[in-house]
């Protein structure tokens, strides 16, 4: 049976996660930061086969994680789940904020999917669907076309943009209703090594200025250490490695530091942990 | 500026070199007796029957009568080859109880009805609009199903994550992701509309340009024969580019549309 709980008072005390967490205005001072997802649990099967065998993973607000994993772990399908798309067979959700609004999820895919007959500014009032429209929509748009730099391409359409260009409108998109969560499938895996650089330090730079919680899945392990607070790493539906990644911003490519941790994964990945 | 203008006029007039070279020829050729005036008319006699028939109003008569039938069997034949590609491409319940009987009948070439549509409606109008509903209908009808099957279904997904409603998704995702496939099937349809309708008046009319055309055999009146399928082929081009400017307009997005 599956039990999603939105609201962290609804919450049962049986599911695990002390209430004292979940509820913000009564964590102690001294706490970590309150938590934006917690999961408990979590299992997903599809016919006989299962995919996610419990999942249990606290994301405090703010956070920034990294999902690794060989191809066909479920990390895309973990990632559907907490951004609200699938549901699990078993296991506890519980999303924190308060409002529907206050909570609001984006998922980013490795494909941009922007609508070839929409202008790049019409792509992003999409993002605003339900939510703001006509001029206010507008403004909203623009606004976040400049923080990823492409202003001044709103009045053109997709198909003349670049690969790294339209993943960027796709973020404008994602962000311009400024979400509680983003999560992110692979979301740089088409691009070329110089764009994607580049595109993981505007995501950087835009996490900073907007604080929500980041879920990245990516392949690339590298891109996992630069960007993240945190790697967890999938192996056979279940949680292998839960790394702290404790480097301070703006990080480096290739520092020696960066390099055992992406060491430390891989071996995790391959096994030889 | 002023000389790409020019260049663009010159490169216009090229195109009509050949057509004016011919029919100089054709003249010269029925002047001299090369070609006998029983088997082709001249230029001349074609346009002196075009004169003669616009004096007499019987050619705006009989091309308004023709325009009439075309447009009303395509609005006929097209909606309803439209409702069903819509609600075929949408709903999979009416797709699994409709599609494989109109694609049976789809079988059937439509001038084969002819006989059976004397029959039934005898010479009057009803036969011309349900020929001409009867051939537009299914160009419309597979091409629009094939344009909604084709819709990429990562952009549904991403119209549905972000909320659209249903409404929303079939306006701002489906339907202009159809919308090429549904112009092919409407260039193609236009098509089959002249080419049904001349084959119908021709047969079993009592007017139009078709029997217009058919009188002036009997009459052994060839320059006006010749006059009909020129006319015949005026009108069909027409149709053809109002249908091209629409998918111009329309399809702007479409890197095939787009200056260069
Ligand atoms: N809708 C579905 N129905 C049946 N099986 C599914 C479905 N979605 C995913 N799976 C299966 O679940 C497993 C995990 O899929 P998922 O897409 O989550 O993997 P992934 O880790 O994202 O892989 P990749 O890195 O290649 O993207 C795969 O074996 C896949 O075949
Ligand atoms: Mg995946």
């Amino acid at each position: 049976m599956s039990v999603i709980a939105l609201h962290p008072k609804q919450q049962p005390e049986a599911n695990g996660a002390p209430a004292t967490i979940l509820t913000p205005s009564q964590s102690p001072v001294s706490a970590p930061a309150p938590l934006a997802l917690s999961l408990r649990g979590i299992t997903k099967r599809f016919g006989d086969k299962t995919v996610l065998d419990g999942i249990d993973l606290d994301i405090p607000q703010g956070q920034f994680v990294a999902v690794i994993g060989k191809s066909g772990c479920g990390k895309s399908t973990l990632l559907r789940i907490l951004a609200g798309l699938d549901s699990p067979t078993s296991g506890t959700l519980t999303v924190a904020g308060g409002n529907a609004s206050e909570r609001r999820s984006r998922i980013m895919f490795q494909e941009p999917r922007l609508l070839p007959w929409a202008r790049i500014g019409r792509n992003v009032e999409v993002g605003l669907t339900g939510i703001a429209k006509g001029e206010v929509a507008r403004d909203l748009s623009l606004q976040i076309l400049q923080e990823v730099g492409l202003a001044d391409r709103a009045e053109e359409w997709p198909s003349v943009l670049s690969g790294g260009q339209k993943q960027r409108v796709a973020l404008a998109r994602a962000l311009v209703a400024h979400p509680f969560i983003l999560a992110l499938d692979e979301p740089l895996g088409a691009l070329d090594a110089l764009t994607r650089i580049e595109m993981q330090q505007l995501l950087e730079r835009i996490w900073q200025q907007q604080h929500f919680t980041a879920v990245l899945v990516t392949h690339d392990v590298a891109e996992a250490v630069a960007l993240a607070d945190r790697v967890v790493v999938i192996d056979e539906g279940r949680i292998a490695l839960d790394l702290a990644i404790p480097l301070a911003r703006p990080r480096r490519h290739g520092s020696a530091e960066t390099a055992r941790l992406e060491g430390q994964i891989l071996d995790r990945l391959f096994g030889r942990g | 500026m002023a000389k790409t203008a020019t260049n663009t006029f010159a490169r216009n007039l090229a195109g009509w070199l050949l057509p004016a070279a011919l029919i100089l020829v054709w003249e010269a050729a029925s002047r001299t007796g090369l070609i006998s005036e029983s088997v082709i008319a001249p230029p001349s006699a074609v346009l002196a029957a075009l004169i003669r028939l616009l004096a007499s109003g019987e050619l705006a008569e009989n091309i308004g009568i023709s325009t009439l039938r075309a447009l009303s069997g395509f609005a006929i034949g097209g909606s309803i080859g439209f409702a069903f590609g819509l609600a075929n491409g949408l709903s999979r319940l009416s797709r699994d109880l409709t599609d494989t009987t109109l694609q049976m009948v789809r079988n059937i070439p439509h001038l084969a009805l002819i006989p059976l549509v004397i029959l039934w409606f005898g010479i009057d109008e009803e036969a011309k609009l349900f020929l001409v509903a009867l051939g537009v209908f299914f160009p419309i009808y597979v091409n629009t199903l094939l344009g909604i099957q084709g819709v990429d279904p990562q952009l549904v997904e991403m119209g549905r994550i972000y909320g659209m409603s249903r409404r929303q998704l079939f306006f701002h995702v489906i339907l202009p992701g159809a919308l090429p496939a549904i112009f092919v099937g409407l260039r193609y349809a236009l098509g089959i509309m002249w080419l049904t309708l001349i084959v119908a008046e021709t047969i079993a009319a009592s007017s139009g340009l078709g029997y217009m055309a058919m009188q002036a055999r009997e009459f052994l009146l060839i320059d006006v024969v010749i006059l009909s399928i020129l006319i015949y082929a005026l009108l069909g081009k027409l149709a053809d580019s109002l249908a091209r400017l629409l998918e111009r307009l329309t399809l702007q997005w479409h890197p095939a549309f787009q200056p260069a």
